[in-house]
């Protein structure tokens, strides 16, 4: 059994981060080019974690399979980042924000690294403001903030449409910095294999040159991954078609937990699903929620009617209908339940039903086609490029689709795993958003982690290893780990298959939609996990690889991720089974309040399950880490 | 009128550059697609070929391409002569199949300039543009040592032109379509973003001399003022940030050509 | 890099120096055919502006110098820009490429240019330095007797009765031949359209131009071209035609009545 310790530091709460980083190790500075860092993965927490560290004199190389650092899904996060600036005199602070944190995570997640988030999200605002990141302004001159789903007050700040892209083009500066002057060393279209472990610590990874096909060894006195998440394990999901899991599930099996691994948010307002050709969904902001209604007709002989047609009566606004106080903000998990429930009733709209309007004509009546246009024009622009209808005129048609993965890798308060010397930042550990993440709080998370934490309390761990201690890249250990890459690129290559692995991977993804999707039963789970695992044999039996390992082979590349994938799934479905309550993004049919709310069991499962490898196909450990609320009072989310 | 839409289906022949790796030759090669419905993107059809190449025994098209929703500025086709495709402000991935006629044969080629170079097929290295940004595209604040965000006022209008520039998602397609393969579109979109705000005036001057010089280092071209470019950006960034480019430029020239310098510019302690 | 670094080797640099090389070249050429535009009044106007010009002697090769440095400035970063270009372009072109917005006029520069060049150097050769049409070059011809005092901008320049350079008729001779005509017609009408990218272009390379102001400045670079086109074609043509005639005793209305065809005499 892996040993969790989470090393959350004693005292108040508001008092607990600023204790801890005055009693944790530091290394002097002097020392600090001593150390090498690996980071994995340069979105907003692997560049934010990777330049921040450079500043502070340690050696630092980042690895990226993208072509440039600046391509990490983090671009792609729409409407802002959340932080408790109070700037709009709304009655906002820090714990408010902590708590509306924990809240909208439905009581599972440490209400210390929680905390310690809000703590630092208003530095992260001065820190990319300082960076030159173009946030909205009030005529003034001074940020403006919006409002997003799960709170009430406005503390989102953002960039047009494009928040995640300006701050990571922030963070991506600070890299570039640190790359210009020689501190970071920067490997592009180098993908991360393999993770080697040199007495039972993590000293360097395996690489895998995407161009070129070669296969490195690199020793550090520390790997952070940064990673992302891995929502494609559903094939079709708002992520980026080149996120995967492979860099933390290959850490996985290496030793390192896998915390929560069932956790998946689905987002309300995505736009639907239109053919079996189709290769992403596409997100529509959360913030058009701040002015969009959402409805259904009443009546099922409705569905297929014009919009326009359908009277103002016989519409069902069922977000305000049944959550009055939030209305159509209400958290994302509730919002895609909301939406699931009243098309599984056959009132969804569109050819497929699988989807409700997202109704903007009250706004354009009430602020003018030109304010709309003004907070959402590049949205609707998006929508007209990919449905071809104008939503100025008719109903958006929305649909829930998988959009980020609250589970991860298990890390303490330090951001480290149960691995020694293996940090894990952002959407790659499991810590900050429980069971559901609140709309801008990823890049909020990102970036502190990236920003604020890591650089802190890594050196809590490198000040116990000894400068120039790390092992060198040629230890038996990196030769088994390049040889065990090396071995798993020919079976991919070799095998004699028909179907090319877009194939499987739908497939896995139909599996996962359907069983572990917005609403898993144990009878569904029970199946997967009688599915996945002959579809994992088929796979490694029919997969074809075309080309060969020693050049760009776009083929190759997904072949191992989604491998990978079909392997996570598994373990997904068995979290998910294992879980017997619902709570946020986990929703079990079984355990729900007759209104269809989750209905969580705080008595068996107030804890975190951190998973443990135990070889493929072997059921793997559940280690428990329990949540100890020490400040809030675990309650029944009510968002009425 | 949403079923009418997605029900038409079209058949298509692709013209596909074909290399096998950098600095080897290459050629097109022709593929047919049929029944394809007309809400597919362009991408998606390459999916679709290539899992019939795969099936077939060959060796599918390798294109590059990430989120699929025009904001990570990996997709970087040159559709039928027009980087991007044949729509106005919108990358590869947003182009869609609607776009095209039943039976049309639509070439397909990578983004070509010598500073980026062919990978493979459609797939080039524009490593370029982070040499260009590690060379200056920054302002030079180290984390933690910010001062409130609020502490300086930022004119909306400052803040919304600074936006427009920084809307760039660094594609290349400027590149692309210059004649001149010029990146002075990209270079003035960095150059202007962080000059634009207050925080980036200290360096204004050294920053956009250290980007253009190491643009023209690289190898891209110079601007000959045909826009080009900024009718193939999937953003529609404006060349009027060429001229803000060219003007911070000269001024910068002069200005650091005869403004005074501290002969003791070594740090303290 | 240092201020001539950063000037003559960087490409904006480089841009900058054609743009100001092409303002330079544009205020002459403006201001040439706004001197030119006398030979439609009286031959001491032009005759005596001549002189004026001839007169200046150090100054007038500082100003003749100048403007070939011009020249020369203006077609090295020309040429050295367009090989880089060209270099960066790659080795592989498209297999198919489509303009999107670039002007006609922008896409002819070079050869444009080079069609002026080979202008400027016969038109240097024809009335400044005699070498090609040398029988109607001004120092061939009888010397012009000055009608009345001339001024310019109130300065006393040349006296009644003084002799000087018949300009006014090498002028009306010159232009009397077809092919020489021709020719001219030719080469301002394309460095009309050299302009036309030119003189845009200027006003984004010097930094000037923005969204607010590129129609307005588009339509001051259309009116200056067609301004300049219609002054330059009214020379020539007007010679050529007939429509406007040497001014009564010059050399040149001698000599053309002598050869002028009996359908021009009519008239």
């Amino acid at each position: 059994m892996a040993k969790l310790d989470s090393k959350i530091p004693s005292g108040p709460l508001a008092d607990k981060w600023r204790k801890h980083k005055t009693e944790i190790k530091l290394v002097n500075p002097a020392n600090k080019r001593k150390y090498e860092i690996i980071v994995v993965g340069a979105g907003l927490a692997g560049a934010s974690a990777a330049a921040t560290l450079a500043e502070l004199g340690y050696k630092v190389k980042s690895f990226v399979f993208h072509d440039s650092p600046r391509r990490a899904h983090s671009i792609a996060a729409q409407g802002g980042i959340n932080a408790a600036k109070n700037y709009q005199n709304d009655g906002d602070s820090v714990y408010r924000l902590f708590y509306d944190t924990i809240k909208g995570g439905d009581y599972r997640a440490r209400e210390a690294n929680v905390h310690r988030l809000a703590e630092v999200s208003v530095n992260i605002i001065d820190q990319c403001v300082a960076q030159g990141v173009p946030f909205a302004r009030e005529y003034g001159g001074l940020l403006a903030n919006r409002s997003f789903g799960g709170a009430q007050v406005s503390r989102t700040f953002y960039a047009r449409g494009q928040t995640g892209q300006q701050l990571l083009l922030g963070a991506y500066s600070a890299l570039s910095r640190m790359v210009g002057q020689g501190a970071v060393e920067l490997f592009t279209n180098e993908e991360m294999t393999d993770l080697v472990v040199v007495n039972g610590q993590a000293k360097g990874i395996i690489t895998r040159n995407l161009v070129t096909g070669e296969l490195r060894r690199w020793a550090a006195d520390a790997v952070i991954l940064a990673t992302g998440g891995y929502g494609n394990v559903f094939n079709l999901s708002t992520y980026a078609r080149g996120s995967n899991v492979t860099a933390i599930w290959r850490a996985y099996k290496r030793g390192a937990c896998f915390g929560n691994p069932c956790y998946t948010q689905i987002h309300p307002t995505c736009i639907p699903v239109t053919g079996d050709y189709q290769s992403k969904l596409t997100l529509m902001s959360e913030s058009l929620r701040n002015d969009g209604r959402i409805w259904v007709p009443k009546r099922k002989e409705d569905c297929r009617k014009d919009p326009a047609s359908i009277a103002e009566e016989d519409r069902d606004y069922y977000l305000e209908r049944m959550y009055p106080s939030f209305g159509n903000l209400a958290p994302r998990d509730i919002a895609s339940r909301a939406a699931k429930r009243v098309c599984d009733e056959g009132r969804g709209i569109g050819e497929t039903g699988l989807g409700v309007y997202l109704d903007f004509s009250d706004a354009i009546n009430r602020l003018g086609e030109p304010a709309v246009r003004e907070r959402y024009g590049n949205l609707f622009d998006i929508y007209h490029e990919i449905t071809n209808e104008n939503a100025y005129k008719t109903p958006m048609r929305i649909y829930p689709a998988v959009h980020y993965t609250m589970g991860g890798l298990w890390v303490d308060y330090n951001l480290m795993s149960n691995v020694p010397g293996l940090f894990v930042l952002g959407e790659a550990n499991f810590s900050d958003h429980g069971a559901n993440r609140l709309g801008a709080s990823a890049l909020m998370q990102g970036l502190a982690d990236g920003y604020f934490v890591v650089p802190y309390t890594i050196g809590d761990y490198l000040a116990g290893q000894k400068p120039g201690s790390r092992p060198s890249p040629d230890a038996p250990e990196f030769k088994e780990a390049e040889a065990n890459v090396r071995a798993m690129t020919q079976r991919l290559l070799s095998a004699k298959g028909t179907q090319p692995v877009s194939h499987f991977h739908k497939r896995l993804g139909q599996i996962m939609w359907n069983y572990c999707g917005m609403a898993r039963t144990k009878e569904g789970l029970q199946k997967a996990l009688q599915e996945l695992p002959k579809l994992r044999e088929e796979f490694w039996a029919s997969v074809k690889v075309p080309g060969s390992a020693d050049t760009l082979n776009q083929a190759l590349e997904n072949a191992g991720r989604v491998a990978d994938f079909i392997e996570l799934g598994e373990l997904m479905c068995l979290d998910a089974l294992t879980r017997e309550e619902s709570c946020g993004g986990h929703f079990r049919e079984e355990y729900q309040y007759p209104d269809g709310e989750c209905k969580r069991d705080d008595e068996k499962f107030g804890h975190v399950a951190a998973w443990e490898f135990q070889g493929v196909g072997q059921p793997p450990l559940r280690n428990v880490e329990p949540l100890n609320y020490e400040f809030v009072k675990m309650s029944v989310r009510n968002y009425k | 009128m949403v079923a009418e839409a997605s029900n038409k289906t079209i058949s298509v022949t692709l013209r596909v550059w074909r290399q096998a790796g950098p600095n080897q030759p290459g050629r097109f090669v022709d593929y047919t697609a049929k029944d394809l419905n007309t809400n597919m993107s362009f991408l998606e059809l390459l999916d679709v070929i290539n899992d019939d190449i795969t099936r077939g025994g060959g060796e599918p098209i390798a294109f590059a391409h990430d989120c699929r929703e025009g904001i990570c500025g990996t997709c970087s086709l040159v559709i039928d002569g027009k980087p991007h495709g044949p729509h106005r402000g919108v990358a590869s991935c947003q182009t869609y199949v609607r776009s095209f006629e039943d039976g049309a044969v639509i070439t397909v080629e990578p983004f070509r300039a010598r500073p980026f170079p062919v990978v493979k097929d459609l797939v080039t290295d524009r490593a370029a543009f982070d040499k260009i940004q590690q060379s200056g595209g920054y302002i030079s604040v180290r984390t933690g040592a910010a001062p409130d965000a609020n502490a300086i006022a930022v004119p909306k209008e400052d803040a919304e032109l600074a936006m427009d520039a920084a809307a760039c998602i660094g594609c290349g397609a400027c590149v692309a379509a210059c004649k001149n393969a010029s990146a002075m579109l990209f270079v003035a979109a960095k150059v202007s973003h962080l000059g634009l705000v207050p925080q980036g005036q200290p360096e204004r001057d050294k920053r956009v001399l250290a980007m253009v010089n190491t643009a023209d280092a690289l190898g891209f071209g110079s601007c000959t003022n045909q826009y080009e470019c900024s009718a193939a950006c999937p953003k529609l960034i404006s060349h009027d940030f060429i001229a803000r480019l060219n003007r911070d430029y000269i001024g910068a020239t002069f200005r650091t050509a005869f403004t005074p310098a501290s002969a003791n510019t070594g740090g303290g302690a | 890099m240092s201020l001539f670094g950063n000037l003559f080797r960087s490409s904006v640099g480089r841009k900058f120096l054609m743009a100001v090389t092409g303002l330079v070249l544009v205020g002459f050429v403006t201001g040439h055919l706004v001197g030119n535009l006398q030979i439609f009044s009286h031959p001491d106007k032009i005759n005596g502006y001549a002189h004026f010009l001839q007169s200046l002697g150090p100054a007038l090769w500082a100003v003749r110098l100048a403007l070939l440095a011009a020249v020369g400035i203006h077609i090295w970063a020309a040429v050295t820009l367009t090989l880089e270009s060209k270099q960066a372009r790659g080795p592989e072109p498209y297999g198919v490429k489509k303009w999107i917005r670039a002007s006609v006029a922008s896409r002819y520069m070079r050869l444009t240019g080079f069609v002026v060049l080979a202008f400027i150097a016969y038109h240097l050769a024809h009335f400044t330095v005699g070498v090609a049409g040398a029988e109607t070059f001004k120092t061939q011809l009888a010397e012009y007797q000055m009608k009345e005092d001339f001024h310019l901008l109130g300065f006393p320049i040349v006296a009644k009765g003084q002799t000087v350079h018949d300009v006014y008729s090498m002028v009306f001779l010159g232009f009397a031949n077809p092919i020489v005509s021709g020719f001219y017609l030719l080469a301002v009408a394309l460095l009309t359209v050299h302009l036309l990218h030119g003189f845009d272009s200027l006003f984004q390379t010097l930094g000037w131009r923005s969204a607010k102001w590129s129609s307005a400045l588009r339509t001051v670079t259309v009116l200056y071209c067609l301004a300049y086109l219609a002054g330059n074609l009214a020379i020539p043509g007007a010679i050529l035609t007939g429509l406007v005639k040497p001014a009564g005793g010059t050399t040149a209305a001698q000599r053309l009545a002598a050869v002028a065809p009996a359908s021009l005499a009519q008239r």
